[in-house]
């Protein structure tokens, strides 16, 4: 594992109220790769997902222990900006969400946030996210009409676009592709492959071929707790424990 | 089994009854308004009335201007409004955006019982203790006024507009704020560029209603406006709404006389009026949940 560390957690422990979900989590999230978290449902891959940009946040009496770096900075140091942390890590969730606004509106949502005016770098930006998230050519003659106009499928592309505008250093995704068709997730899936060379991502999905397909790193979690993590391939061929063995196979999940 | 079906029948007979009554009742009261208030135009010119500057339905003879009461009630709505939608739509978005849950659980409940309160006792109120008041502190020759009249109202209508402008932040898909907070927006930018804009004609609607409660509200305007049938110049003088204007002259008037018919007219005009703000209202909810894919 000679790849570069991006993000590091370090004994995450993570509270609803007073039910555990994570425990002890340690993991490393390499530059430039695809990180897939798996498990059956409900072993908490979504909620390690938000920890990583603090999304946790907006659940009421929720608590997190440990330490969790970016570039060897802690993203949960009081002095540190959330809402930086946030810019830096974007996130795309399960359910496309666009917002009722126009196409360009959508993507440019985060520059207009961020206090960017020029509207030449906008008008750049937005077409270069567009790009980036291979939906421009669909959308380059409407980008005026609603954003809701679109399927599912470019909803989700156009969520990754209004991600990428900001220009995040991590990109999270939280099954991105669970509420999609099998040609707009192969889709997705491409557009994953590329944009790794770009970005860092993390990416929660409950479809095992998927993170066999795309990934490089694979962790395993179970009832909260770490089960195995390690380079996708071993994983998916020769894991190191017998549980592992038996999800990845299908003996249970 | 035979029996057991028509038992089921019986049972949807009866309650359908009860349910369709109140389309019974609308009709009737339409039917009514209709009845006894067209004849007046029949008596009078309609834009003579609708637009007639004297209403003095007891000199000889008797005038019939509805201007000043349409305007009146036209000053008070639009100052009700002043109040009711910072008060109202500012705290649906305080109680859903920012109060934790403990001072939800206080807040939302003292709304709910401000609405509760019966419209004389705001009428009482504003009689005894702010006309009074007002009358001090801006040094007025009477203390019931247009002014008046909107501040109670727009108390009043503050409960409607907020539990209404509240339920359409409820309906802002929680999918909005994340992806908002998720590219580095803080609370204060979701809001205002995510969750109003979402909610926006949901908020309108809530205004609109506010809007519809407080034209149509008698007693209250009634005790505190001072009760001038004049076409009112400036918000510190008393004036006498539509409502109250039939209120205060339906037990003197002779059944089946003119100024019996007009008052009907009033109550027609004021059917009117009502029953296009909730179209209105209707008509951009709507198409609100539609713009929010909630369907109807």
């Amino acid at each position: 594992m000679a790849d570069k560390i991006r993000m590091k957690l370090e004994n995450v422990n993570f509270f609803y109220a007073d039910t555990q979900a994570l425990y002890e989590i340690n993991l490393d999230i390499y530059q430039n790769k695809v990180t897939a978290i798996i498990g059956p449902s409900g072993c908490g891959k979504s909620t390690l997902i938000k920890l990583l940009n603090r999304m946790n946040e907006l659940i009421p009496n929720a608590r997190c222990e440990g330490n969790i770096y970016l570039d060897g900075h802690d993203i949960y140091d009081p002095k540190v900006d959330v809402v930086d942390v946030r810019r830096r890590i974007g996130m795309v969730f399960q359910k496309p969400n666009p917002f009722p606004k126009s196409i360009f509106d959508n993507v440019a949502y985060g520059l207009y946030i961020n206090g960017v005016k020029d509207r030449h770098y906008i008008n750049y930006k937005v077409e270069k996210s567009l790009k980036d998230a291979t939906l421009w050519k669909e959308v380059s003659d409407r980008l005026h009409s609603s954003a809701l106009q679109l399927s599912g499928g470019q909803q989700q592309r156009l969520c990754i676009a209004r991600t990428l505008a900001v220009e995040p250093e991590v990109v999270l995704m939280d099954e991105p592709a669970s509420a999609l068709d099998p040609t707009s997730t192969a889709k997705i899936e491409e557009l994953i492959q590329e944009l790794k060379e770009k970005y860092t991502i993390v990416i929660v999905t409950h479809n095992m071929q998927q993170a066999a397909r795309i990934s490089d790193y694979t962790l395993f979690l179970m009832l909260g707790k770490m089960i195995e993590y390690d380079v996708t391939n071993k994983i998916f061929t020769n894991p190191s424990k017998k549980i592992t063995e038996d999800y990845i196979t299908g003996r249970f999940g | 089994m035979k029996k057991a079906q028509l038992k089921e029948n019986l049972y949807r007979w009866f309650f359908g009854l009860f349910a369709f009554s109140s389309l019974i009742f609308l009709v009737g009261i339409t039917i009514i308004l209709f009845k006894e208030g067209l004849p007046l135009f029949k008596e009078i010119n309609f834009f003579n009335t609708i637009a007639g500057r004297y209403w003095y339905p007891t000199y000889e003879p008797p005038e019939f201007g509805m201007l000043p009461l349409i305007l009146a009630s036209f000053w008070v709505t639009v100052g009700a409004l002043f109040v009711c939608v910072p008060l109202g739509v500012g705290s649906a978005l305080y109680i859903h955006e920012l109060a934790g849950d403990r001072q939800k659980a206080i807040l939302k409940p003292l709304v709910e019982i401000l609405a509760s309160i019966p419209s004389i006792v705001y009428g009482f109120f504003g009689m005894v203790i702010v006309a009074p008041l007002l009358q001090d502190w801006l040094n007025l020759p009477v203390g019931q006024t247009a002014f008046t009249g909107s501040l109670m109202l727009g108390i009043m209508a503050t409960p409607t507009v907020c539990s209404i402008a509240e339920d359409a932040l409820g309906f802002v898909p929680k999918g909005f704020r994340e992806a908002s907070f998720a590219v580095g927006a803080n609370r204060w930018q979701t809001l205002t560029r995510v969750v109003i804009p979402a909610a926006g004609s949901g908020i309108s609607t809530a205004i609109i209603l506010g809007m519809s409660r407080a034209v149509g509200e008698t007693m209250t305007v009634l005790m505190v406006t001072g009760g001038a049938a004049v076409i009112p110049k400036s918000f510190f003088q008393p004036v006498r709404p539509m409502t109250s204007t039939i209120a205060a002259e339906m037990g003197e008037t002779v059944i089946g006389s003119t100024h019996y018919h007009a008052l009907f007219a009033i109550g027609l005009i004021l059917f009117f009026i009502t029953l296009v703000f909730n179209i209105v209202a209707e008509f951009i909810s709507r198409r609100f949940r539609i713009k929010l894919g909630l369907g109807r």
